[in-house]
């Protein structure tokens, strides 16, 4: 479906050296460092700002003193936060949610990328028009939400887990990647005697690891950040993974706001801190990770626009 | 065949589920509603006036995120081009894609601690001399926080796509554009662009296939009565029609009305970019 013509991606990519740089592309170089600079600032300044929040006393973030060092260095928040029993059902709901739904998941697109990868099979085209036409057409927020809750699956793990088992993405990048592997292979396991199961399982998975890591990748990522489908399918406040307990902390602070009043204003304040503990207790785990599943994310996608 | 079933029962029967737009529906009944009721909800939004606030919001934020979130990755991927030392382009390479894997709470969390009372941005607005302004209780500004907040965090991420087809351009012809005198500036008009231009089209008609949907969490999470005037665009008016005033079935109409235009708009951008440079979807 998209094709995205990367080709070879040749050594030498940038540039090559003119004889004798021109003053104006030396000028050009500066700039340029410059932008990038200002870029990687920009970036990381919201990250920065907000550990220095966490660790402050609120006064002097009333006062609107903090920036990117924390004044009136205070951990009664973290403890406030850490103590919070609701705080960590939600945190482990959130890990067995991810957990979970990564698994299923993981399954399902397997087995339909793994079908789609087939080129002999006869409606082929149809079953990959099945999938991707649902990227641009969808059933709506209404139909769905009725779905599910006559389905019986409100307030049910079921209702975080199941509605986004598959996204098309991922199950072009799989596919794009069976298709790549050498159709001798599973010939040979077919004269072996091993069905189709059996050259699922025996062959083509463990020749598979690093896509079924990207993909693991992928799933779980999106999961662990998802907030909406629990808000809309939770009602109980111990079912709830934390990106919804954030959302209710932050939604009430606007809610604070937004009524306005002198009354109001002692209450969002203090809730400043304790949304900056929160965002950062949320994000640890993410920013921790980073480094180590940046480069899966990039070849994942570029994968996926090679052949798609 | 348990995938197949997936995308039967969870994607195509919510699809038929939008009968209800056409149908009386009663909560506890029949998830395809009760009896006909034809054309009334059609006719209900669209003599709706928040509907046609709502739909300009949409049509408004929409087109400046485009305007902005298309373009920028392109511009960044284009200076990162031109990055000579390694390690330096891949730390700013690891930077801007960071944002990316962060859940929109946590943005939109971090965007209202950025914009509060004691915020930075007000602590900048305070030290050139202005007041205090509470940007998100200010109509005239939730565009510009949401726009910034997307580039923020979409702009590093764009550029993937671009460098890896920034790395296929065809070294002689950078060759042959110098020797016949063409400047820096030239030869990145002439040639890296065109070299891009099937990557562009693909990005920008993907981006207008969610135009309609324009940011519907984000702007679930940062608006406010306050800031409804501008903020409100047809999923959030459709979600509160819903939830808030429980009229499924109301809601349902609009809801499809916006899925078709989408589905209409990312079919004829495909079509026009087939016919005239060539790249398509499909």
């Amino acid at each position: 479906m998209v094709t995205i013509e990367t080709g070879e991606p040749r050594r030498a990519a940038r540039r090559p050296k003119g004889p004798r740089p021109t003053r104006g592309y030396r000028v050009f170089q500066a700039v340029n460092a410059v932008i990038l600079t200002g870029v990687v600032i920009v970036t990381l300044y919201p990250f920065v700002n907000i550990v220095a929040r966490s660790l402050s006393d609120e006064a002097y973030i009333i006062a609107g003193r903090v920036n990117l060092v924390p004044r009136g260095f205070d951990l009664t928040t973290y403890k406030l936060v850490l103590s919070d029993s609701l705080f960590w059902t939600n945190y482990r709901n959130t890990v067995v949610y991810t957990v979970v739904a990564t698994a299923i998941s993981l399954i399902l697109t397997t087995c339909y990328a793994y079908v789609l990868s087939k080129p002999r099979l006869k409606g082929r085209g149809a079953l990959v028009g099945i999938a991707v036409f649902t990227m641009f057409f969808s059933g709506g927020l209404i139909p769905n939400y009725v779905l599910i809750t006559s389905l019986g699956m409100k307030n049910t793990i079921w209702a975080v887990v199941v509605p986004n088992a598959i996204n098309v993405f991922n199950l072009l990048v799989m596919k794009a990647f069976f298709e790549s592997l050498p159709e001798e292979l599973e010939e040979a396991a077919a004269v072996d005697g091993l069905n189709t199961y059996g050259t699922l399982l025996r062959i083509v998975l463990p020749l598979s690891k690093a896509i079924i890591a990207t993909m693991v990748l992928f799933y779980a990522v999106s999961f662990w950040n998802s907030w909406f489908t629990a808000f809309l399918y939770l009602d109980q406040q111990e079912l709830f993974p934390v990106t919804v307990y954030l959302r209710n902390l932050i939604a009430g602070a606007t809610g604070a706001q937004s009524a306005g009043g002198v009354a109001d204003a002692d209450a969002v304040q203090a809730a400043a801190t304790l949304q900056a503990v929160t965002i950062v207790l949320t994000t640890l785990p993410i920013l921790a990770v980073y480094p180590f599943i940046q480069r899966y994310f990039v070849s994942g996608v570029m994968l996926g626009a090679v052949k798609g | 065949m348990a995938p197949l079933l997936f995308f039967l029962v969870f994607r195509y029967l919510p699809m038929a589920g939008n009968v209800i737009a056409f149908r009386r529906f009663s909560p506890g009944g029949s998830v395809f509603g009760e009896y006909w009721v034809g054309l009334r909800y059609v006719r209900l939004f669209l003599a709706d006036p928040t509907f046609w606030e709502v739909f300009t919001n949409t049509l408004v934020l929409g087109t400046l995120t485009l305007l902005f979130c298309f373009p920028l990755p392109i511009v960044l991927a284009l200076l990162l081009n031109e990055v000579r030392a390694r390690r330096l382009k891949r730390f700013v390479q690891s930077v801007s894609y960071l944002p990316h894997f962060l859940s929109i709470v946590i943005v939109a969390a971090m965007v209202m601690q950025l914009t509060s009372m004691d915020g930075t941005v007000n602590q900048i607005v305070r030290g050139l001399g202005g007041d205090g302004v509470p940007f998100l209780q200010r109509p005239e500004w939730f565009r510009t926080i949401y726009v910034s907040s997307e580039v923020w965090q979409t702009v590093g991420w764009g550029t993937i796509l671009y460098l890896a087809a920034l790395t296929t351009i065809d070294e002689n012809l950078y060759e042959a554009a110098r020797i016949d005198g063409a400047s820096r500036w030239r030869q990145t008009w002439h040639v890296t662009l065109p070299g891009i231009r099937p990557t562009m089209m693909t990005l920008l008609i993907l981006n207008i296939g969610t135009f309609m949907a324009v940011g519907f969490e984000k702007v679930l999470l940062l608006y406010n009565p306050l800031t409804y005037p501008t903020a409100d665009v047809i999923s959030t008016y459709l979600y509160r029609m819903g939830f808030e005033s429980s009229n499924f079935s109301y809601a349902a109409a609009i809801g499809l009305f916006e899925a078709l235009i989408g589905l209409t708009l990312v079919l004829t951008a495909n079509i026009i970019s087939k016919r005239t440079v060539g790249t398509s979807l499909w």
